[in-house]
């Protein structure tokens, strides 16, 4: 973008929040995660046996009433609760109290993918059943996308340029590219990030509309992305916020970053035409990212893949790694086989993750897959952590509809 | 006849607009504002929405607008009870 | 200021890719200019449609016809009378979109062939999208609910009567992913979702993606289709729409002692941003500048404002130091007007805390008097009436106001649209979630030089 990052206003990760189906807590979800072990279940919060989909990614820990305060819980659906935790995480890890801040400095900007569906799934329903009249207040202001920024806007005080985008699960890298523009600008900390929550009947059933969803019931064989045996992905509920402000900001009070934002591009794909070749236009937006990082590919470490599991889309993205990297001339991995796809927090959370890896210099595994397909020409980490020094992570994200977005997140 | 007490005005509140965290609804609340106990506008209009689904009564927006207290809540349920 | 720029043509240029760092001796400041406008809005699709409607003063608020709006506090809105394909839907793309997307469409087509923009001025990767909306395909999502829950009467809905199209309507990205397919965009496309601010919030997305270099050109506007029965049932629980049954032409009265809520609305804008010099050198028409865009928030309550329009009032005061503009410059303010008490009087003291003095002197109006309050879209069409204001040196009216609130005491244009020279314009809005967006146009000119005084820019406070 426009100039180069002065390492001054290079915008740093300095809080973590997650909220994630193996894992309630940053520590949580990490050690999940390096473990291996995954938080994908058989569907509880309804009963799910009458419907084809049957496995997802439930935040099970999660108790909406103990984590969020009753007034603020009754106007907000799950997936802004979900949100407001993690928020609260993330602050609370920044060791950042907002009261101390200026106002308008403070930002928040999140993704949403589809907003508060279980919310607006029981409102919509009082109306058809019973009546407009029905109709409770909050459908107002807990089921659009915005909510959930609106809400940490409000608990924290947060009066700067507060932003929604929504891009499906491109979104979780479109916000925190937000969040940097603004810390250029007069920003000095923005929280960003995302989460979903449409594991209520409405939501699933929109969901597997798409045709991309794995009907499998047996959690562990449910989402093989780039596997020869893979069949559609598992949805999931929850996702990350991080805190991120300037580098100078960061270290003027001594905070040690989890890393910094080196380069981020978004690019979109053309409307397939029927029975044609699809185009992906991934790639691109690889490149971008590392160029405008000022890195060549040998200089990255690890790759943490969107992973669809939807065998056109796995080799269109690993001919996208494979074009910039070579075939099998990166590690890559793909976490969210602990979680199932997030949408909106999906790529907020692999953003956390790589983070994190980037920290501890390990490389989370992928769980479940046994040997790529042949058109996945990828180093894929499998099964169990890769050690090795982690400074630089691609994190790579495709929203529904042709949304591909590349963030590059290095050591600081 | 039916009437409306206070302890239903609690169950209505708590229950709707859930429950501000420095309050215990127990208390003696009925002559605390809505606004001094942590409920705004938005908050009694969803109460005042949840009796007349109960109740049957219908409260008007003029009447949303005087009822300041749960007490005053209560009272005018009764009344319109009463009528 | 130099507005001759020596670098070969786009078409001739080694296309950059998105988002690649920019050479650091850029010369030039980029600027953003409107060079195309599609408007698809009650009372007419097309922009000259709109702009009849606007500067005769007619009202397009009328009883819903959408669906059956018996039961309902208020039924009343301001419809699109839109028949997609007269406009030019294909029967596919009418199966596909829910409504939103078809306005949106239609509009990006018209601002697309307004401008002129071809593929050969700006490659499809160096052309992004940016699209705002509150509720997204809301309409389309609340009809299959219909079927699909049997009427309300299934918690389990049934799958069996899930169309192909369902998941688009949930994701609001939709929106934006079929514009991109209509304007050939392979560049940054994004769906701003920031509630009733997400049309004002969108065109200032687009506009930095322009000025920072991670675009040439960008599709941005806005596209809300909200007259469904949840959306009016929702605004009826909190008692925020007119219930002005009776009297549907005369319920949107902003500024009015007599007004008693917004009236619904629908409809969308898009709008060509470019590159100001690569538009100057293709011969474009230029409709306007966009000098200045900021945003602020009231972290105070998700619906309500405080009466002293204090982060507005901020966010106008950015956006004025941004454009090196002072309250003097500001010939017309389009207001963010919804015809609620408490917004009336937020925004009033937030222009007089901004502007002081200048202030009482400027025109300041409300369309959505005429058009009715279409949410995520109000903010891109009202961008397009601005850019129109300036084109045409026209400041469009605030039908409906006949009894002046004493709380709201500066000129709202009564009644009918004035002719005077409009060379700059500051937009607002205010929206669900405490989001506070002001944003400022100058004619195509370009921005004028403030009026002897200092840049206004150091007292944001």
């Amino acid at each position: 973008m426009a100039e180069r990052t002065a390492p001054a206003t290079r915008p740093v990760v300095t809080g973590i929040g997650v909220a994630a189906p193996n894992g309630l807590g940053t520590q949580a979800y990490w050690s999940a995660t390096l473990d291996g072990k995954s938080g994908i279940g058989r569907i509880t919060r309804f009963d799910s046996d009458r419907y084809p989909v049957r496995v997802g990614g439930e935040v099970s820990e999660f108790d909406d009433t103990e984590h969020v305060p009753s007034r603020l819980a009754v106007q907000t659906d799950h997936w802004s609760h979900l949100g407001l935790t993690a928020a609260d995480m993330a602050l609370r890890d920044a060791a950042l109290d907002p009261a101390g801040l200026a106002e308008y400095e403070m930002a928040v900007v999140t993704a949403s993918s589809s907003g508060g569906t279980e919310f607006g799934q029981r409102e919509i329903e009082k109306l058809w059943s019973q009546g407009p009249r029905f109709v409770g207040v909050y459908q107002s202001i807990a089921w659009f996308y915005a909510a959930t920024t609106g809400q940490i806007s409000i608990r924290y005080g947060m009066r700067g340029p507060c932003g929604v985008i929504c891009t499906e699960q491109a979104g979780g890298l479109d916000v925190v590219a937000q969040a940097r523009r603004l810390l250029r600008q007069d920003a000095r900390m923005v929280v960003s990030g995302g989460t979903d929550a449409s594991l209520c009947p409405y939501g699933l059933v929109a969901q597997m509309s798409n045709g991309l969803l794995s009907t499998r019931d047996d959690p562990e064989r449910a989402y093989l992305p780039f596997d020869a045996d893979a069949c559609g992905y598992v949805p999931g509920e929850g996702g990350a916020m991080l805190v991120l402000e300037t580098e100078a900001a960061a270290r003027a009070r001594d905070a040690r970053p989890y890393g910094a934002i080196a380069g981020y591009a978004a690019t979109f794909d053309p409307r397939p035409e029927p029975g044609g070749e699809p185009v992906s236009n991934l790639r691109r937006a690889v490149t971008g990212a590392l160029d405008e990082a000022r890195l060549t590919p040998d200089q990255v470490d690890v790759v943490f893949a969107d992973a669809m599991a939807v065998p056109e889309r796995d080799r269109l993205e690993a001919q996208a790694i494979s074009a910039v990297f070579g075939p099998y001339g990166v590690p890559v991995t793909a976490p969210k086989t602990m979680t199932g796809r997030l949408y909106a927090g999906g790529a907020a959370l692999d953003l956390a993750t790589a983070l994190l890896a980037i920290r501890d210099g390990v490389i989370p595994p992928t769980v479940g897959v046994r040997a790529t397909a042949p058109a996945c020409d990828l180093d894929l980490v499998r099964t169990i952590p890769r050690d090795g020094p982690v400074r630089t992570a691609l994190v790579l994200a495709r929203g529904h509809g042709g949304f591909n977005a590349a963030m590059v997140v290095t050591a600081t | 006849m039916t009437t409306f007490s206070l302890d239903d005005m609690r169950r209505i509140m708590g229950g709707c607009a859930g429950v501000p965290e420095s309050v215990d609804l127990a208390d003696d609340i009925g002559d605390v504002t809505f606004v001094e106990l942590g409920y705004d506008s938005l908050a009694v209009l969803e109460m005042a929405a949840r009796i007349q689904q109960e109740l049957g009564v219908r409260i008007p927006d003029d009447a949303v607008d005087e009822m300041k207290t749960p007490q005053a809540a209560v009272d005018y349920v009764n009344r319109r009870l009463a009528a | 200021m130099n507005d001759v720029d020596t670098r070969p043509a786009a078409r001739r240029r080694p296309i950059r890719r998105p988002g690649a760092a920019r050479p650091a001796s850029t010369r030039h400041e980029r600027r953003v200019v409107i060079t195309g406008i599609g408007v698809a809005a009650p009372g007419g699709i097309g922009v000259r449609a709109f702009w009849d409607l606007l500067t005769a003063g007619r009202t397009a608020t009328r009883a819903i016809t959408l669906f059956d709006a018996t039961g309902f506090r208020s039924r009343i809105a301001a419809e699109c009378d839109f028949d997609p394909g007269a406009h030019g839907l294909s029967p596919q793309e009418i199966r596909r979109m829910d409504r939103a997307a078809q306005l949106g469409v239609v509009s990006t087509r018209e601002a697309l062939a307004d401008s002129g923009l071809t593929s050969h001025d700006v490659p499809p990767e160096r052309l992004g999208v940016t699209i705002g909306s509150a509720v997204g395909c809301t309409m389309g999502l609340e009809e299959e609910y219909v079927v699909l829950s049997d009427g309300g009467r299934r918690w389990l809905v049934d799958p069996a009567y899930g169309v192909p199209q369902l998941y688009g309507y949930m994701i609001p990205s939709t929106l934006a992913a079929e514009i991109a397919w209509a304007g050939g965009a392979e560049g940054p496309v994004a769906l701003i979702s920031t509630g009733c601010t997400a049309g004002l919030d969108s065109v200032g997305h687009g506009y930095q993606l322009v000025k920072e270099g991670s675009a040439d050109a960008v599709v941005a506007g806005a596209t809300d289709a909200p007259i469904s029965p949840i959306t009016v049932a929702c605004f009826d629980a909190i008692k925020a729409t007119s219930p002005s049954n009776d009297d549907p032409e005369h319920a949107s009265r902003p500024f009015d002692l007599d007004r008693n809520g917004f009236v619904l609305g629908e409809g969308s804008a898009v709008m060509i941003l470019e590159e100001r010099a690569a538009a100057t050198r293709r011969g474009a028409r230029i409709y306007a500048e966009i000098v200045g865009f900021a945003s602020r928030s009231n972290a105070y309550h998700m619906t309500g404002l405080k009466p002293d329009g204090r982060e507005m009032a901020e966010a106008i005061t950015t956006a004025m130091g941004q454009a090196r503009l002072n309250p003097a410059d500001v010939d017309y303010i389009n207001a963010h007007g919804s015809g609620t008490r408490q917004n009336d009087r937020h925004e009033t003291a937030a222009f007089k805390a901004a502007l002081g003095a200048r202030a009482r002197r400027v025109p300041v109006s409300s369309i959505k008097s005429m058009i009715g309050h279409s949410l995520g879209a109000i903010g891109s069409i009202e961008v397009a009436a601005c850019a129109l204001a300036i084109a045409n040196g026209v400041v469009p009216p605030t039908a409906n106001l006949h009894t002046a609130d004493p709380e709201c005491d500066l000129d709202y244009v009564p009644l009918t649209a004035r002719e005077q020279p409009v060379q700059t314009v500051l937009s607002v809005g205010s929206g669900f979630g405490g989001f506070q967006t002001a944003m400022l146009l100058a004619g195509g000119h370009g921005r004028r030089r403030t009026r002897g005084t200092a840049p206004k820019g150091d007292d944001h406070g």
